[in-house]
């Protein structure tokens, strides 16, 4: 066939979470955006777990949507069971786990991209990137597909997730294949490599999915969804969200499962040596599980459906890469699973991705410009992940071909922030998954105020109304207002203060003493004294909320904002991007290895590199204001001069 | 996680500014927009009854540094019976810029000595100061403009060379016993960080039910245990009271000569009868820039007789809180089996810890015992030589050795080589280190006291029923500052052990 070309602003290569929200986010700024996958009944696909949100993937979730991503609104439409979990422990740890309907929630993103404008959707495989060079400076500026079609562009977003290059292993079975059967991308991997972008493989896996029918429940233990149900999306109306949920179900593994894995490790192909790639250790096989937890007896197994309109279950918790003979065996073995029929095996999936540390935290690689990466192919794991990612990386190459300043959350701003960061700085060595205890500031990042973190990007970006922004301004000033009320108004004993703290079993008081003081009693909260708060005025509960979390937690959260601020002095004091480590002569040796590897963009991203130590960082910021002085003196000795 | 790296202009620092020895005068330094406040608080003018804040900048006041006592605050002019008096000084003050580090900065002009030195720098870090790293002042001074452009280079070699210096003489320095107990405390302190992350990570899996009163037990215990490692700490004792120094041997190996050599008197009795000293006698004496407590002992030997009972047993009990064991062996005479007994002793105080030297006396008769024999005795003997140069000395020095050194009271033949050897082992090598040492060892207290005051808010967070996502801060911080004593980055450890401890994966 012919050369044939099509101008399109941005190219996204993999429609899937990451892949969406970077399409979207660019299209919805204006741009042209052409999103490209290998079969369009596969966009926004699910092919692992049935779950969105849990525990800190939640509060990613309403972080994309606080900026404007697609996410939240999409499973809040299609989610078939909803629960906060950690309701019991504080706020911070609260987080939003929902069963998602799969097949609906592909189909309900598809037809959102869909109707989007300035978005094209393309089944096609992308085989070759082109790339200018120019005084030694290289750009993106345009993508071929399978048949040789050329789409010009001023950027590119990879969104690969696990396809290219893809394997499939079920014991000694070997398919040459995506996830869940898909084509994979045979192409890109050698384009890249000959561009210089090393590649690495890591591993995954996905339990079997049974058929519903063929399983007893009656020997599991029911698991319900919350009562009340909390929608994702701060654009979700809660009345409207709250369905009749579907059950899941909880049983376990015994000895016998165990024995039968022991007695057959030589046939799984992570333990034969025939995966060669790293796998998660958070999302560990039911073979890691009894190999390396020997003294564990029993391991959990829930029982969850994929969707409404199916009968398939997803086993979770039991993932494997056993032959099929031994698969069937072994979960047979689990109460309620005796007589069940395998719809789909489980299976592990071996892929390309890069490291993750040739990404600028704008998520564009150093070394060619308009290319962004994001998802899987960052070596990440988790839809949540992969679609944080893919919105800012859309954002950004938006900003990039907008001329306008790009958007970097920091580690203090979200969990989205934590993610890149540790994406780009460390030295991942398998994929990786968000967990709340990689927060560091993870009181203040709180599921609960996104919003109030995030929302003023999305509008600075375009992503945001200025209606929904002034939204979240009149919500901070109602919270500041409430809490000056609390903490300046005075009660004293009154008869019926008295009596209401005893049919609430709190003490009485001797003497007055603020509203906020006495919501601090852990016995009492905000809602339950509102009997003896006569002046209390009328709000929402997305207020009061804040109103009560701010005063209870204020030490901490005062602390917390002390170590932020530190934190920020180190963020806001930037190494050039030129900055030539050799020059440093008094720095170590290996960091400064590790600073010409990473090549940090601030003081505070150098401090975090492993093996860069707290004198190095020191010599670093003399060195800089060396540099800044330097540049000082000559610019007076030019004015002087002319 | 990230820990605050340059404060620069945000908070004050403060250290021993000359060198620390028993010269006639030291001084302390505090700079940062705090230092006067300090200042205020643990200074008193005596005489003017006034506080510092209130001198014009430049000028310097007579009176005394005290550890005031903020549970009865009395007045800030003058000093209260609750107060302790540290000593009698010179306070300087100087105002922003006006500084070698540009920033407020006061300077207090003690008397001198490792000892009262210590105590004030001690009070100052209590009262609000931290300790300055090394080169700190030096940069700061260079960021604050004071230090032109040209001498950038030299500011950043002056603060890597002082910080690799510090971080080994601080590693080299860390016994052995206080290093395995920090790293206890770290492990311990992870493995509960990551239980508490593993349940709320996956919180289907892992049940927190009356974990809180568990832990705080742990912590209580550790807090405890923590705090008895600062009562204990050695180095601080040693730099101002002296090296406790013993010396054994079996009757007659020439102890007494020895103590007169080294205290140039005639103090012991030194006779050629075997059993003469029955006491063990102390003397202080000075050694190049170390001080050593030297104490003499009666021979260890068996005996029936009563007093030389009382002598015995005395030995054994001094050998038992020496910092340092000279063992005198006759080399003219053949190994006895008291000598043999004397090595035990020797060789289960070098296991806990303690240094020890070996000193094969009379070398200038003819010797019927030779190292070769000695070595018998100990395994771990190492022959020092005089021309051994001190890197190579020092490597010898590691790991529980006992050096061996050929020694003659009569022409003094391994004299300075035993100076010297006792300047290696106590890290006085060179008179520079002197100040590091003493640093490094302040320091690793104030990280220890930080875990400590880290432990008992998470304490408190417990009694306070929070749950258990507030534990982890202070329970961070906690582990992060025994770290620093270890030289140890944080990085992932916490991931790490989530994973190896735990499993997770739904």
């Amino acid at each position: 066939m012919q050369d044939y070309t099509i101008q399109t602003d941005v190219c996204v290569i993999g429609a899937g979470h990451a892949g969406c929200e970077a399409a979207l986010a660019c299209a919805r700024l204006g741009l042209d955006t052409t999103i490209f996958t290998m079969n369009v009944d596969s966009i926004a696909m699910m092919p692992c777990n049935p779950h969105i949100g849990g525990s800190s993937k939640g509060h990613l979730v309403r972080e994309i949507d606080a900026l404007g991503g697609e996410m939240g609104k999409n499973i809040d439409k299609t989610f078939i069971q909803s629960k906060m979990l950690n309701i019991s422990k504080g706020p911070a740890v609260h987080s939003l786990r929902t069963q998602a309907d799969k097949s609906a929630y592909s189909r309900e993103m598809r037809s959102v991209l869909e109707s989007q404008s300035h978005l094209h959707i393309r089944q096609a495989e992308v085989t070759d990137l082109g790339i200018q060079s120019k005084n030694n400076l290289r750009k993106i500026v345009s993508v071929k597909t399978f048949p040789g079609t050329e789409y010009t562009c001023k950027a590119v977003i990879l969104c690969t997730g696990t396809y290219l290059n893809a394997r499939c292993l079920v014991g000694e079975t070997i398919t040459e294949t995506g996830p869940n059967g898909m084509q994979r991308s045979t192409w890109l991997s050698e384009c890249l490599r000959k561009n210089g972008i090393a590649l690495r493989r890591f591993k995954t896996g996905t339990p079997a999915r049974m058929d519903g029918r063929s399983l007893d429940y009656s020997k599991m233990k029911i698991q319900l969804g919350d009562r009340r149900i909390i929608p994702f999306s701060y654009s979700t109306d809660p009345e409207s969200i709250q369905i009749e949920q579907v059950p899941c179900w909880l049983t376990y593994t015994n000895d016998n499962t165990h024995k039968i894995i022991r007695d057959n490790i030589n046939r799984s192909p992570i333990y034969s040596g025939i995966i060669k790639g790293t796998g998660p250790r958070y999302c560990p096989s039911i073979e890691d599980k009894v190999i390396k937890f020997p003294d564990h007896d029993r391991h959990q197994v829930f029982i969850e459906p994929e969707g409404k309109n199916t009968n398939e279950m997803y086993v979770d918790g039991m993932s494997s890469s056993m032959p099929d003979d031994v698969q069937q065996q072994m979960y047979r073995t689990v109460p309620g699973l005796e007589h069940c029929e395998i719809v789909k095996n489980a299976y592990a999936i071996e892929y390309d991705c890069i490291n993750a540390n040739i990404l600028k935290p704008t998520l564009e690689t150093r070394t060619i410009t308009g290319l962004f990466c994001a998802g899987q192919f960052n070596g990440s794991s988790g839809y949540e992940e992969a679609a944080a990612q893919g919105l800012i990386a859309g954002i950004n190459a938006a900003m990039e071909i907008k001329g306008e300043e790009p958007l970097v959350i920091e580690r203090s701003e979200g969990y989205i922030g934590v993610l890149i960061d540790d994406l780009v700085n460390k030295d991942n060595r398998e994929p990786y998954r968000m967990m709340t205890s990689r927060a560091e500031y993870r009181l203040l990042l709180r599921q609960d105020n996104a919003d109030l973190r995030l929302r003023k990007y999305g509008y600075r970006v375009g992503l945001i109304t200025k209606e929904q922004y002034d939204y979240v301004l009149w919500k901070q000033e109602r919270i500041k207002e409430e809490i000056h009320r609390m903490k300046t108004t005075w009660i004293g004993g009154t008869e019926e203060v008295q009596r209401f703290l005893r049919e609430h079993n709190s003490a009485p008081l001797n003497n007055g003493i603020t509203l906020a003081d006495l919501i601090c009693r852990p016995e009492l909260s905000y809602l339950c004294i509102a009997p003896i708060d006569h002046e209390r005025p009328e709000l929402p509960e997305a207020v009061t909320e804040q109103v009560e979390i701010e005063i209870r937690y204020e030490g901490y959260i005062a602390r917390q904002e002390k170590q932020v601020a530190q934190f920020e002095k180190l963020e806001h004091r930037h190494i050039p991007e030129n900055m030539d480590y050799d020059d440093v002569q008094s720095l170590r040796l290996e960091a400064r290895q590790k600073l010409k590897e990473f090549r940090p963009n601030s003081i505070g991203q150098a401090s975090r590199l492993s093996g860069v130590t707290p004198a190095d960082i020191s010599v670093l910021v003399v060195y800089l204001e060396k540099m800044r002085q330097t540049h000082h003196q000559s610019s007076v000795d030019i004015k002087s001069k002319s | 996680m990230a820990l605050p790296v340059d404060n620069h202009q945000e908070d004050t620092i403060a250290a021993v500014a000359t060198a620390m020895t028993e010269a006639g005068i030291g001084i302390i330094r505090i700079s940062g927009p705090d230092a006067i406040a300090i200042g205020d608080l643990i200074f008193r003018d005596s005489r003017m009854r006034r506080r510092l804040s209130t001198y014009p900048a430049n000028t310097i006041h007579f009176g005394y540094v005290i550890d005031p006592d903020l549970q009865n605050p009395c007045s800030a002019e003058s000093v209260s019976r609750h107060d302790e008096i540290i000593d009698e000084v010179m306070v300087s003050v100087m105002k922003h810029p006006h500084s070698y580090t540009t920033e407020d900065t006061v300077e207090i002009n003690s008397h001198g000595g490792v000892f009262l030195l210590n105590r004030i720098l001690q009070v100052v870090l209590h009262h609000g100061a931290r300790m300055a790293e090394p080169g700190e002042f030096t940069k700061r001074a260079f960021l604050g403009g004071r230090i032109d452009l040209a001498r950038a280079e030299a500011v950043m070699d002056l603060i890597s060379s002082r910080s690799e210096f510090a971080r080994k003489i601080s590693l080299g320095q860390l016994e052995g016993s206080v290093s395995d107990k920090v790293q206890k405390f770290r492990s311990s302190i992870l493995y509960e960080l990551a239980f508490l992350e593993s349940a709320l990570d996956d919180p289907e899996n892992y049940d927190t039910t009356g974990y809180p009163q568990k832990l705080d037990a742990k912590l209580k215990q550790m807090i405890d245990e923590m705090n008895r490692m600062l009562t204990d700490s050695e180095s601080g004792r040693i730099l101002q009271e002296g090296i406790r120094t013993v010396i054994v041997g079996k009757p007659n190996a020439g102890k007494s000569s020895l103590l007169n050599l080294m205290s140039h008197s005639e103090r012991a009795i030194v006779t050629d009868i075997a059993g003469t000293t029955r006491d063990t006698l102390e003397e202080q004496v000075r050694m190049g820039d170390l001080l050593l407590n030297l104490v003499d002992t009666a021979g260890i030997h068996e005996t029936e007789e009563p007093v030389e009972k009382i002598g015995v047993d005395r030995a054994i009990k001094a050998a038992d809180s020496a910092d340092l064991l000279l063992f005198l062996i006759d080399s003219a005479d053949e190994l006895s089996e008291e000598d043999q007994r004397i090595a035990a002793l020797v060789e289960d105080r070098v296991g806990e810890g303690r240094k020890a030297i070996v000193l094969l006396n009379k070398s200038d008769l003819s010797p019927q015992t030779t190292v070769q024999n000695i070595r018998t005795l100990f395994p771990k003997l190492v022959p020092i030589e005089m021309e051994m140069h001190s890197g190579k000395k020092r490597e010898v020095l590691k790991s529980n050795n006992i050096p061996c050194v050929l020694f003659s009271m009569k022409d003094q033949t391994g004299w300075s080589e035993l100076q010297q050897l006792i300047a290696e082992m106590f890290h006085a090598g060179e008179l520079q280190s002197r100040n590091e040492v003493f640093l490094t060892n302040e320091r690793q207290r104030e990280n220890v006291r930080n875990a400590v005051q880290s432990l008992a808010l998470v304490r408190g967070s417990i009694a306070d029923g929070m749950s258990e996502e507030f534990f982890s801060i202070d329970l961070m911080n906690a582990y992060s500052e025994l770290g620093k004593i270890l030289g140890e980055q944080v990085d992932d450890d916490l991931v790490e052990e989530i994973f190896s401890k735990f499993c997770l994966g739904k």
